[in-house]
């Protein structure tokens, strides 16, 4: 092997390593903000106070934070089975779809206790359905996911303006919007969740749907890492030959990654609609499918990594928001850019530290 | 009968307005993905060109230092592209994938920081937008000239050129390439700054020449119809430059369209012909329309061994 290849000691491998690619990142969006004309560590500060200084910031960093895990975790799925799901963005509004045509059919008829559930469901079919396709595809026609997928977003798009515009709009409404969900059909908020057993926090966009997330965290470690289809998933994406000849269905993995991976990322339809919302509205999932591919690489596809990154992200989008109030010069987007940056140095440049940290740490042989 | 011939006409001359940013971005892609690097950030590069083409204009008052800013920056995100997967192998879509992100943000950031308008640059009027040369009505600036060229070009060098004939052979087998002593590498890199340098120039047109000024995600997915449109051509560049034709087509159809109730059929929803060329590109995928012929070491990164 060449130079270049050589082990590192575990720790440095995991934890350094990762950490020198955010490290990167960042030391490039401090000279970005430097740019504009800002200090960068005031602006630091002023967005670490706006993400976690009160407990309504908390909140919505928390809130944030539960679509990340969502999408985070869809990418991770399809990751470990070697399939790169550029498609969050339209599974988790198709999944929406499912969700709002789930509550505005039944929503009269049952009960909270069934009709969250069932839109629940709804939400995880019709993503797990929107990735079936692009899947179907992959594994069948022999079309590359990566261009599919990204077709399908924005065919859920325009099927999404279209229904929402001529079919789903609320009679009498100006803007393209369903009519509100019966208050029976919601997630309700992590507020009166908490108030319920005694404590006092702020309202905020935060509801229940975090510890569905984290449920979701723990069933794809179990399912990817104790389970056999999960073993055969993950052999897929390691070296499809050698899943081949132990015995796994390619085809099927393919669509079991994808689907799973889909009905993850209907899982922001519930945290935006059942959670915040209550109606279907437009654009709801916009970005958080992309957001999602940043979370999962700096992650490591591991749920634990992913809830980290979650949690970073979740700060970073309500600590940007702060940021503005306070700075106008810095806008929303500095966020996006943030991403950008960690998905090229956690993504494509993850190796670009390795050589400096081999030369620190590495054994010789 | 005149009406019917002017409403062809310019339903034609929209169509080429429309498919001259597909065009050109097809072209700089097709020279990439012939090399065996996928190309997903046509889309950011040509928005990062877009804003430095408007911004530079309006600073300068000159549409040519507009174009020449346009270059830079796609050239800037292309040699990204390249140094991530080229030199360190990292993964094309990833890569491709962080540069429209970060065009995505970085765009809206400097255009606020520098113009506080929002994310869109200040209007550009007279010498600051690349006008029209020959048609005031049809808008035929230079880069529609510079689009309708860069086919017979590329078609050109890729088919009839020394350096076409080793960029094809690097997209296919590298390892003989490699063996006959051409460097892989600087071939990929020369085919990655072709690729930025039509970016640049698509981004350009968007922004100082079809309209006047940036606003913000102004490519609005057209990185990646391009993207289509090399597809639907299987890699070639004169069906590529069909490809991108039809979906201008479409795109026209669907401004003419809008709110008409056609005979027979009703209303045609503008969602659906805006979103068929994704459709189309789908139904080629599956394997309806005939077979795809990728480059076969398209998206590998190319391990010298030792």
């Amino acid at each position: 092997m060449s130079a270049s290849r050589r082990p590192l000691p575990g720790w440095v491998e995991i934890g350094l390593l990762p950490l020198a690619n955010i490290a990167m990142a960042f030391l490039l969006v401090g000279l970005i903000v430097a740019v504009i004309g800002v200090d960068p560590f005031h602006a630091l500060k002023l967005l670490v106070l706006g993400a976690v200084g009160s407990s309504e910031s908390i909140g919505y960093t928390l809130y944030y934070a539960t679509n990340f895990i969502f999408t985070g975790l869809a990418v991770a799925v399809a990751f470990h089975a070697g399939l790169f799901n550029i498609g969050g963005e339209g599974q988790a509004y198709i999944g929406g779809l499912g969700c709002g045509l789930a509550v505005l059919a039944l929503d009269g008829l049952l009960p909270g206790l069934l009709m969250v559930p069932l839109a629940i469901l709804a939400s995880a079919a019709f993503g797990a359905a929107w990735a079936a396709i692009p899947a179907w595809m992959q594994a069948w026609r022999g079309s590359h996911i990566v261009i599919t997928t990204i077709m399908f977003n924005f065919v859920a798009s325009a099927l999404m303006v279209y229904l929402m515009v001529n079919v789903l709009i609320a009679p009498g409404s100006m803007t393209p919007q369903s009519r509100g969900f019966a208050a029976s059909a919601s997630v309700p908020s992590m507020q009166a969740a908490l108030q319920w057993i005694g404590i006092a926090v702020a309202p905020s966009a935060l509801n229940l749907s975090l510890l569905l997330a984290l449920l979701a965290c723990v069933g794809v470690w179990i399912f990817l890492w104790h389970t056999p289809w999960g073993y055969g998933l993950r052999t897929m994406g390691q070296n499809p030959e050698a899943a081949l000849y132990a015995g796994t269905n390619l085809k099927r993995a393919t669509m079991l990654a994808m689907c799973l991976s889909g009905a993850l990322a209907g899982g922001v339809a519930v945290n935006e609609l059942l959670g915040v919302h209550h109606r279907l509205v437009l654009d709801f999932a916009a970005g958080y499918g992309f957001t999602g591919i940043a979370v999962a690489l700096m992650g490591r596809g591991h749920p634990l990594g992913i809830v980290l990154a979650a949690l970073l992200f979740g700060a970073l989008q309500q600590g940007g928001a702060e940021l503005n109030f306070e700075i106008p010069k810095i806008t929303r987007e500095m966020v996006v850019v943030i991403q950008g940056l960690v998905i090229l140095f956690s993504g494509a440049l993850v190796h670009l530290p390795r050589p400096w940290l081999q030369a620190l740490f590495a054994r010789r042989g | 009968m005149e009406e019917a011939l002017t409403l062809v006409i310019a339903t034609l001359a929209a169509t080429l307005r429309v498919a001259t940013p597909l065009v050109l971005c097809a072209m700089g892609g097709l020279f990439s993905e012939k090399s065996g690097i996928i190309d997903v950030g046509l889309e950011g590069k040509m928005l990062m060109a877009a804003f430095f083409a408007a911004a530079t204009a309006s600073l300068t008052g000159s549409a040519w230092a507009g174009v020449g800013a346009a270059i830079l920056a796609a050239e800037v995100l292309a040699l990204l592209h390249g140094f991530a997967c080229i030199t360190h192998r990292g993964n094309q879509v990833v890569s491709g994938i962080a540069i429209n992100i970060l065009a995505m943000g970085l765009t809206v950031v400097l255009g606020t920081a520098w113009f506080g308008r929002g994310g869109q640059t200040p209007p550009l009027a007279g010498t600051e937008r690349l006008n029209p040369i020959f048609f005031p009505v049809a808008g035929d600036n230079i880069l529609v000239y510079v689009a309708l060229l860069s086919v017979p070009f590329a078609w050109w060098v890729i088919e009839r050129t020394r350096f076409g004939l080793r960029l094809r052979a690097v997209g296919e087998v590298p390892l003989a390439v490699d063996a006959a002593g051409i460097s892989v590498s600087w071939l990929r890199y020369r085919a990655v700054l072709i690729c930025g340098l039509f970016a640049g120039l698509a981004g350009a047109y968007l922004s100082i020449a079809q309209n006047a000024g940036f606003s913000r995600d102004m490519t609005a997915g057209q990185g990646f119809i391009a993207l289509a449109a090399i597809i639907f051509g299987r890699w070639r560049p004169v069906p590529a430059f069909g490809a991108c034709l039809a979906f201008g087509l479409l795109d026209a159809i669907a401004i003419r369209l809008q709110g008409v109730k056609l005979p027979h059929v009703g209303e045609v929803p503008v969602q659906l012909i805006q979103a068929l060329p994704y459709l189309l590109t789908l139904f080629l995928l599956a394997g309806f329309i005939g077979r795809t012929v990728a480059p076969k070491a398209a998206g590998v990164p190319y391990e010298k061994e030792h």
